[in-house]
Order: structure tokens, then sequence, then C-alpha cells
């Protein structure tokens, strides 16, 4: 330990200005790691927030009607087209069971259900096409946090309120107190109290949400005792996949999880995250050869000193170490530089990219495990890189050395 | 009287493949006993420095046997020949080779820190001793590059003495040396010699320093002349 310590240390601080530049250059490398991994995690983890804010992370809904095959082909004939059939206003009729049933599964955090449909709301002769969603407030809010997203009023959903977005709001001209009428598609209407306005976070959202007392919604609706939708909420969101799978089993009923209903967002991360990745391997690859070249440099100039060492009974494994040791030690100490750097980038960029209100675009995630994983790799990267060049210096003819 | 070395029909050969194949040393017999002091001498490119790699186990011989300290010490691994090297035999070389990056006691304490991989007090105790045994007890710390021609190689002189070799083996050792400085060293390994009773084989071109040898093996052409 002792000697292959002390012999790297002095390797290195009389290499002072390779030393120095390559420790630089390992620390700009990690560096942009750190920093593209911070920014793009931030970046992403932000989207998701938003995305998922209004929605669901599985939605449980009727099975849908299929068109099936009546005719049995015999082999090699194909059947040109199957016509998918108009699908009926379909509700769950005894969801009482599978909401328990949902509720009982160890991923999932919380579930609702909802009652909703496409409906009119009316103020002063201006009609305008909404969706009426009727909820118990208690069990959504756990699906959906709508504390931020209130402009005015107070979260309540007595019978006969209504919470209404901040864009329909505006257009029919409501504030908390007044009354509006709604109206569903089979004709069936009810004067109803604004208790909140909400800003949903998408206009569109806005303009169309209506969220009404489950009861009020389903006579409204026409639905009877049934709901449209259960709502699941997942501890791990990125599970909702294989949770959606279960929960369709276990119910009988189809299952949507996110990353189905938002496809285009999941692939759009997906080819972020690949594009990110490729440029840290690359980044990663480029610093462990400058770290080879440099090694390799210095066993070349080190030469006659590892051959005296060698002559004075110094084992090649213990050569080989010295070298292995100044690799992990480039890749170890530029990465807790580069951890500093880039997570100084980091903080910086958000000082820098600014909503128009003053706020950060997004939150930009530094962890201790970033670090610690960035120092591994990093480490790792030093003593594969310096693998080569340690073999070399082991391989040395001590007699070469010497003679020279 | 024990012998410390044995070489028995030594053959050495460079080249083969594309280059021809050249002999350099043509079946070589000697034997160095425990406390002589030898001196080593031949015209330029008669195989000396060869003869005295294959002796340190730097080199392997093409053929014939080698015994250190009785030990066989051909067909050996890599590691356990550098064992025997770190055992038995110390190295003076010409150019002095003291590790530029070491201090003067670093340096002599360096063939127990490469055999063991680490060194205790005594360890230290026992440097700065024979530093101050050849007068460099206040340059211990400096670095070489701070010292003499003269001081330079009486540091490597103590440093080939530090793991208490059978055998020290020194290639013109005072070659790069001025008359007197040569003269110095030259009576400082002799003195070691007499007093620690180490065994001594020098190369060396100067005829006066090796009369004053107990034994001269003289090399010509890879041939040892009786
Ligand atoms: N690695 C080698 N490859 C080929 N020939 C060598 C090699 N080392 C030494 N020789 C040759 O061996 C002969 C003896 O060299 P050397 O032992 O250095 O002689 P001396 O030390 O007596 O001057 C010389 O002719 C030299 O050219
Ligand atoms: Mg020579």
């Amino acid at each position: 330990m002792a000697f292959i310590w002390t012999v790297a240390w002095r390797l290195m601080r009389e290499g002072r200005f390779q030393t120095v530049l390559i420790l630089a250059g390992v620390t700009i490398g990690v560096a942009v790691v750190v920093y593209i991994t911070a920014i793009v995690n931030g970046l992403q983890g932000n989207i998701i927030d938003k995305t998922l804010s209004t929605q669901a992370h599985i939605v449980l809904k009727p099975r849908e009607d299929v068109n099936r095959r009546l005719l049995s082909l015999p082999e090699g004939e194909v059947m040109s087209a199957v016509e998918t059939r108009t699908q009926r206003e379909n509700t769950i009729e005894n969801w009482a069971g599978s909401l328990a049933a949902v509720r009982t599964l160890p991923e999932v955090e919380a579930a609702a259900v909802m009652a909703s449909g496409p409906g009119f709301a009316l103020k002063g002769g201006v009609k305008k096409s909404v969706v009426l969603m009727g909820v118990e407030l208690e069990d959504y809010l756990k699906i959906v946090a709508l504390e931020s997203k209130l402009k005015a009023g107070r979260l309540r959903l007595d019978a006969g309120s209504v919470m209404i977005g901040s864009e329909l709001a505006r257009e029919l001209g409501l504030k908390p107190g007044d009354r509006l009428r709604l109206v569903a598609a089979t004709g069936t209407a009810d004067s109803f109290l604004v208790t909140a306005v909400l800003d949903f976070g998408l206009k569109d959202l806005s303009r169309r949400w209506v969220l009404l007392p489950l009861r009020g919604a389903q006579s409204l609706l026409g639905y009877r005792r049934d709901v449209s939708e259960i709502y699941i909420k997942t501890f791990d969101l990125f599970q909702a996949n294989t949770i959606a799978d279960v929960a369709s089993a276990r119910t009988g009923l189809d299952a949507d999880s996110w990353q189905e209903t938002n496809t285009q967002l999941v692939t759009a991360l997906r080819s972020q995250s690949a594009s990110s990745n490729m440029i840290k391997v690359f980044v990663t690859l480029a610093v462990a050869l400058g770290i080879a070249s440099v090694l390799v440099v210095s066993v070349v100039q080190k030469q006659r000193e590892i051959g005296i060492l060698r002559a004075m009974g110094t084992p090649a494994s213990r050569i080989r170490a010295v070298f292995l040791l100044q690799g992990a030690i480039y890749g170890l100490v530029g990465s807790l530089g580069g951890s500093a750097l880039g997570a100084l980038l980091a903080k910086g960029f958000t000082r820098l990219a600014l909503n128009s209100d003053g706020t950060p675009l997004f939150p930009v995630v530094v962890t201790p495990s970033l670090f610690i994983i960035t120092a591994v790799i990093a480490t790792l990267a030093g003593v594969l890189a310096a693998w080569a060049p340690a073999r070399r210096a082991a391989m040395l003819d001590p007699v070469e050395a010497i003679r020279g | 009287m024990a012998e410390v070395l044995q070489l028995k029909d030594i053959r050495r050969s460079y080249g083969g493949g594309r280059a021809p194949l050249v002999e350099v040393l043509h079946g070589i017999n000697l034997a160095l006993v425990e406390g002589e002091f030898s001196a080593l001498t031949g015209p330029s490119g008669s195989g000396k420095s060869t003869l005295l790699n294959i002796m340190g186990l730097l080199e392997q011989p093409s053929s014939g046997e080698l015994l250190i300290a009785g030990e066989t010490a051909v067909g050996l691994s890599d590691a356990a020949r550098t064992r025997l090297r770190n055992l038995y035999l110390g190295f003076i070389f010409q150019f002095h080779h003291l590790l530029p990056a070491f201090s003067a006691l670093e340096n002599v304490m360096m063939p127990v820190f490469a055999g063991k991989g680490r060194v205790g007090p005594d360890d230290k105790a026992r440097a700065a001793m024979l530093l101050e045994r050849v007068g460099l007890a206040e340059h211990s710390y400096k670095m070489p590059v701070q010292l003499s021609g003269g001081q330079q190689q009486r540091v490597a002189i103590v440093r080939a003495l530090m793991a208490r070799p059978r055998l020290v083996l020194a290639d013109e050792p005072t070659g790069n040396l001025d008359t007197q400085t040569a003269a110095d060293a030259f009576a400082l390994m002799r003195e070691i010699n007499r007093e620690d009773g180490v065994t001594f084989l020098l190369v060396t071109h100067d005829a006066r320093l090796a009369d004053t040898c107990d034994r001269q093996i003289r090399l010509v052409d890879g041939i040892l002349l009786r």
C-alpha cells in the first residue's frame, strides 16, 4: 500500500504539468456529464410532474366492445378488415368491488371514481361545451392535487355546487358565489353554485373541465349509480404500465396507464434520455482516453525509474498497481471537482433560464447519488484507462532501461 | 568458504528470427566466494554488462546454470527472480540512477520499500545510519539534483547495501566520476567489503583500481581468461 501510494503520488507530482492538465480535462468532462444529467433530470421530472398534475397514473374504463370475427378462414387467406364498432355509452355498474380490489394492491397509493360525460355550461344566454366530471372530492384530491391550482374560492363540493376552470369562468363572467346552469347531452339540466375557480395549467382544460359532486353528475348524465372511470395513483409512476395490467386483470376493466395516454411525451423523453446518455458515454470515453494517453506518456518518460525500481526488487504487480492507482486518482479527484463544477453550472442555469415571472423554468435535480455514481464510474473509467499503460509498465524490461 | 554465486557454462545469444543469432557469452564458468572483492575487466563489447545482468537476474541466459546462495536461479518466473534479487543482490550503476522524485534518504530505503511494500522506523534508522557512515547525514532530505556527482554515487552505494545483500554488483560504478572522486568511491566500497564482509563484483576499466582487488576476472570476446 504505502509503496504504491507514495510512488504514484511522487510520479504525479513530478509530472506536475501533465497531472494538472489531465485533472482539468477529467473535471470538465465530469462537469459536462453532471450538468447534463441535472438539467435533463430536472426538465423531465418537471414535464412529467406538469403532465401528471391533472392526470391519473392509471385510468380504468369499461371494456370496449369489439367486433369478433365470425368467419374462420382457411389457411393462407387473410381477412382484409375488421370494422371497429361505435361504442355505446358505457359505464361501470358494480364499481365498489373494483375500487376496493384496486385499493388493496400494494403499489396503489390512492384510487377514486369519476362519472364524466359531455355537457354544456350556460350563463346569460352564452353556451359553452364542457366536460362534466363527477367526483368524490376527498378521494379525487388524493389523485390530483388541486390546492395549487385554486385561483379563487374554496375547494368544496357540497351538493349543488361546482368547481370550474379559470377560462370558463372568464368566458362566462363567473366568480365564486355565482350560479350557472349545466346541461347534459341527454337534455337533463340543473343549476349549480360556483365554489371555486381553478387553473388546470392548460388552457383547454381550464376552458372545459367542470368538477361537480358524484351524485349530481350521475343524475345529470343519466348514469344511475354507475361511474365511467376509476382513477388510480401509483407510488412509483414509472411502474404504472405494469400495475395497469394487474389492475385490469383484477377488475376485468380496461386499464390505460399514463404512458399509454401520453405516448408522444414518453417517446420524446426516451429519445432525450437516449441522446443525453450518448453524450455521457462519449464524454466518459474521451476522459478515459485522455487518462490513458497521459499514462502512456508517463510510462515512457519514467522508463528508467521503473527499470531501477524493478532491478531493486519491485515486483511487476506492484509497478502495475502504481499506474492503476494513478488512473483511479485521476478519475476520482477529477470527478469530485467535476461534480462541484457541474452542480454549480446547473444552479447557474436556473438563474439564467427564467419564466416571465422570474421563477426558474424548472428545478434542477442534483442529488448525492448523482455524485456518488459519477465518482464510482469516473474512478472505474480511470482504472480501466490505466490498464494498458500499467501493463506496459509492468512488462518493461529493466535491462533496456538501465543500459540506455 | 561458501560460494555466493556460481555460473556453469553460461551462454547468451542475441538476435534470432530475422536478425542473425550472435552469441555474446560463450560458456562462462565462475564462482564468487563470500567476502571476495573482485574486478571484472575487459574491452568494451566483450560482454561484461551482459554477464553482470545475468548474475543480477535481470536477464536470462540462453543456456547454463546459475546458483545464488545455493538456490538455482534459472528458469524461474519473473516474480521468483524478483524475490531473489531483492533478497540477495544489490546494484550500483554507472549513471548513479537515483530516483529523482525521492530524497537521498528515501532513495537509500528504496530496496526495502520496493521489496516489502512499506518501510518501518527500523528501516529509516538503518538508512540514516548508512548515510551518516558515508558522511551525508546532513544531506538526507536533499533531492538527487541537489547533490554532486560524488555524493550521488555514495548514496547509490549505500542504497545497494540497504537490504543487506550477499552480493553487490557494480557496473562501471566510477566510470562517470573524476579520478579523485572515483578513487574515494572505490575506497568506500572496499571499506564496506572489509568491515561488513559483503561480496563485491565490479566492472572497471581502471587497471590501477583493479590491481587493488582480491581477484581480477578478465573477459575477452565472451570468454573468461584465466
Ligand atoms: N539487447 C541486445 N541485443 C543485441 N545485442 C546486444 C544486446 N545487448 C548487448 N548486446 C551485444 O552484446 C555484446 C556485449 O555487450 P555488453 O555486455 O554491453 O558489453 P560490455 O558491457 O562489455 O561493453 C555487444 O556486442 C553488444 O552489442
Ligand atoms: Mg557495459
